[in-house]
């Protein structure tokens, strides 16, 4: 088979004050027509630089310092970038991550893609609106011509990126380059998209690359993968080779690290190639610690206790009553979780699984319902003071660690302002004493309490945040989605240490995420819901191993199949 | 089904925008009425040193001042919803009558200066947005920091005295060439009137074309990271269509905002450029006004500025729904 596309060393730099980064390495891949090539790899591996630097789209100031790149016979990388233009939809198709910023906001869709092509395929405005119903109808969008004068915010998620490989088909191009094309999507949808760019590759005889951190991803949809660590490639080959019989190293901990929805081990396999990875967390002597102090027995079995829970948002206002819209985020909740154990609450974006965590934290007021923590009603009015007491029991982390952390603050103020705010240590050397401590329980070095957020990593913005929670000296962990825009490495650390955590100070954790393998491994019990209701409550082993409702049936079947490559 | 639906959140918009618009127009009317009780005794003002008391009680009954203030405030609102805000106590005509001739002036300078400002702005931003390391465009990010620090009335003496005094190209101060058009006293029909509002009318516009100048720059640069742009380049569409076709209208939303709020500014500066320029608008009327307390005048400007403030403002709401498909859905 002859290569389509063919990289040879390829190199990128990006020049900085502190001289030059190298992004990618020496990387040499090829695809040919009708082949899907994964390029998978963590954060910061330089994969989606390899994307861009074949269309020419490298953000600046990064450029290619070496190697050659060849697009059916001839070398691209030396074209001007009008010569590029040309190339770019026509012999080239882009499909990037989130299709909520992809397309144009003010432009109906019929818009954009007739304006695409008209410019890739020369055509007249009337059959360019014949060719944007075909192509819709070709990605699969039932009933496309009155949709083409929708914009872009009248489609659902997944709705939405079928239009953007329909405008990234627009051109007729031989080569498609995917980059992370699901993750932004639900794992129901991620199947469909991922069986349409599928189908479509061998319909169209197209080659395409997909770049994605996400194993199952590659299991699910390519024919051969490289892998990518640090700017290098570390291994390529068939997928079934690589990930059943890894050669390298890294390859080898990257799978291992991927949750297992199967079996519940005790901990989460931790990437050890990773430099610095595996930081260690010393929980020794918790127990007499400040940490443990004031902390009254609790004699109530049940800590967080709902009851007929209900909450509308408006999303249509109007003057009259009629004309008005709401939707029930949240419809007749009713949930119990027991002191100290770990209560899942598993479903798809848009289920009301966040919502519902956040009006147990107090964050919104329920329209109807009950929330009883520890035994007090915490919507009563009358008792304020008791009210708060209760609530500073309960801390939250949330998922996104960038800007759940205020930015103009160094870490040191961020872990002691609950302190402060508490009045909880006797006085101010005892306050740094104890932020020392907590940050050192998270795995942080203390020299981190100095700095500001945007000095870290996502993950160790994680880590800071929990030991912000921490610094309440909470009984109740929220934790929405902590993990889900971490690295798998990463990943791996934050659910360890929060398992670590919950052990040593016996916390009750409520957990959510959309994630079943990792629900599987850090929960006792589970709740699936579904358009705000609760589908089913079950012990996690129950509920994976013999699922009762359609919907956890459902959403079982779509979880990644790991089978394909444990080894 | 839809568009009806899509009218009924218009309709519940606007008519919240109406009702903020009446409360404002409520308190901005009440403050102007206080003004005949603070600021001096008109009476004062209005008979000569030798007025006997007599006389003076007897105008203040004529005025109606000795009436309690809830009836003399009822009285000044009916009359103002009627378009009377009374005589002015130093010319002794109507105010009204006296607005409304002045007016022309006024509107035609700040439609001059407004067009020059979101003209020369918006494409002067468009440029230094997409060229932005060209030296072009660091020379106007330059240059235009002058627009934002220098007062209007220093401006104002500056081009006095290059175009008027040193160069005698333009006027330096007046209107000329007024031809009246069905009641509308106007200066654009003659090169006399356009040689005499250019200096006034680029005056006026220059902070305003600064601020249109970089919020657009700002904007364009914002929107030219986004993912959208980078996905309508990697489709292959033109330079010329991604800039103007994707970029341009999505900077619109908040630039629109702020030319709605400067034309309000606009009107309000025009004051001191109408003063350097004795152009005879509303503004310079004001400043008169103020020189010898002629409080029916003072209170009447307020209210005519407050109306049309609250005016333009209803205008951008309005223009929301058009330029933004997104508003339009009525999501919170």
């Amino acid at each position: 088979m002859t290569n389509l596309l063919e990289i040879n060393n390829l190199s990128v730099d990006f020049p900085s004050r502190r001289g030059q980064v190298s992004a990618v390495n020496k990387v040499s891949i090829a695809v040919a027509k009708g082949e899907v090539l994964g390029l998978v790899g963590e954060s910061g591996a330089g994969k989606s630089t390899v994307g861009n630097s074949v269309i020419n789209l490298l953000e600046p100031p990064g450029f290619i310092s070496g190697g050659e790149i060849i697009f059916d016979g001839i070398r691209i990388d030396q074209l001007s970038n009008e010569e590029m233009r040309k190339i770019r939809g026509t012999k080239i198709g882009t499909i990037f991550q989130d299709p909520q910023t992809s397309l144009n906001p003010l432009m109906t869709i019929g818009k954009q893609l007739s304006e695409t092509l008209i410019e890739t395929l020369k055509i007249s405005g009337a059959s360019a609106r014949e060719k944007s119903i075909e192509l819709l109808e070709s990605v699969g969008i039932p009933d496309p011509e009155p949709r083409l004068d929708s914009y872009p915010h009248q489609f659902s998620g997944g709705m939405r990126q079928r239009v953007v490989i329909a405008l990234a088909l627009s051109g007729d191009p031989d080569l498609i380059i995917a980059d992370e094309p699901t993750t932004a999507l639900d794992v129901s949808i991620q199947k469909q998209i991922l069986d349409l760019i599928k189908s479509l590759c061998k319909q169209r005889n197209l080659a395409v690359i997909i770049v994605t951190h996400d194993i199952g991803v590659i299991a699910e949809i390519a024919d051969r993968v490289a892998v990518m660590y640090n700017g290098q490639l570390v291994e390529q080959g068939k997928v079934a080779q690589v990930l059943q019989k890894p050669k390298h190293d890294y390859t080898k901990s990257l799978i291992s690290a991927v949750p297992s929805g199967d079996q519940k081990l005790h901990r989460f396999t931790i990437v050890d190639y990773i430099d610095g990875s595996t930081e260690k967390v010393t929980l020794e002597n918790v127990s007499d610690h400040w940490l443990s102090k004031n902390k009254p027995s609790n004699t109530h079995d049940i800590a967080v206790s709902v009851k007929n829970l209900s909450i509308e948002f408006s999303i249509r206002k109007a003057l009259f009553r009629k004309n008005r819209l709401s939707l029930k985020a949240v419809d007749d909740v009713s949930i119990e979780i027991k002191t100290g154990e770990s209560f899942g609450l598993v479903g798809e974006s848009g289920s009301g699984k966040s919502t519902l965590a956040r009006l147990i934290a107090g964050l919104y007021t329920p329209k109807s319902g009950d929330i009883n923590i520890f035994g007090h009603n915490v919507l009563q009015k009358t008792e304020k003071t008791k009210t708060s007491l209760v609530r500073r029991k309960m801390q939250m982390i949330f998922q996104d660690p960038y800007s759940s952390l205020n930015s103009r603050m160094t870490v040191e103020d961020i872990v002691s302002e609950p302190i402060r705010f508490h009045r909880s240590t006797e006085n101010q050397s005892e306050t740094s004493i104890v932020v020392r401590d907590l940050i050192s329980f998270v795995g942080m070095p203390r020299t981190s309490l100095r700095k500001y957020p945007h000095e870290f990593s996502g993950g160790q913005r994680q880590r800071i945040s929990i030991a912000r929670a921490l610094a309440s000296r909470p009984e109740i962990l929220i934790c929405d989605e902590p993990t889900s825009a971490l690295d798998v490495s990463v990943q791996a650390n934050i659910l360890n240490l929060l398992k670590d955590l919950q052990e040593e100070l016996s916390l009750t954790m409520l957990f959510i995420s959309h994630d079943l393998p990792v629900i599987r491994q850090m929960c006792d019990r589970v709740a699936v819901m579904q358009n705000g209701r609760i589908c089913e409550i079950a012990e996690t082993d129950t509920l994976f191993d013999h699922p009762y409702h359609e919907y956890s049936k459902h959403l079982l079947g779509l979880m990644p199949r790991m089978d394909l490559f444990r080894l | 089904m839809v568009p009806l639906l899509l009218r009924g959140f218009m309709f519940y918009f606007i008519f919240n925008r109406l009702a903020q618009a009446l409360l404002v127009m409520a308190v901005v009317s009440a403050i102007s009425f206080s003004l005949f009780n603070f600021v001096g005794d008109p009476v004062n003002n209005m008979v000569g040193q030798d007025a006997t008391r007599e006389q003076r009680i007897e105008i203040r009954q004529q005025l109606g001042l000795d009436d309690p203030i809830l009836v003399q405030y009822q009285r000044f609102m009916l009359n103002v919803v009627k378009g009377d805000f009374g005589l002015s106590y130093r010319i002794k005509q109507p105010v009204s009558q006296l607005i409304l001739e002045r007016l022309p002036a006024t509107l035609e300078l700040v439609f001059a200066s407004a067009v020059i400002a979101v003209f020369i702005g918006i494409v002067l931003g468009v440029y230094t947005g997409i060229r932005r390391y060209s030296w072009v465009s660091k020379i106007i990010m330059s240059v235009s920091l002058i627009g934002v620090s220098l007062p209007t009335f220093i401006i104002g003496i500056g081009l006095i005295y290059l175009f008027a005094v040193y160069l005698r190209w333009l006027p330096s101060s007046g209107r000329a060439g007024v031809i009246e058009l069905g009641g509308w006293k106007t200066s654009l029909l003659t090169v006399d009137g356009w040689r005499s509002i250019i200096l006034p009318a680029v005056t006026l516009s220059l902070f305003q074309l600064t601020m249109i100048l970089r919020l657009v720059r700002a904007e364009m640069l914002e929107v030219m990271r986004s993912d959208y742009i980078k996905f309508a380049r990697a489709r292959g569409l033109a330079n010329r269509a991604i800039h103007f076709g994707h970029a341009l209208r999505n900077t619109l939303v908040p630039v629109i905002t702020i030319i709605g709020l400067n034309i309000g500014g606009l009107i309000a500066y025009s004051v001191i450029t109408e003063t350097v320029f004795q152009w005879p608008g509303t503004g310079l009327m004001f400043i008169q006004a103020v020189d010898f307390v002629d409080v029916p005048i003072m209170a009447a400007y307020l209210i005519f500025v407050a109306l049309l403030f609250v005016v333009i403002n209803l205008i951008v709401d309005i223009l929301y729904f058009i330029v933004d498909p997104r508003i339009r859905r009525g999501g919170s």
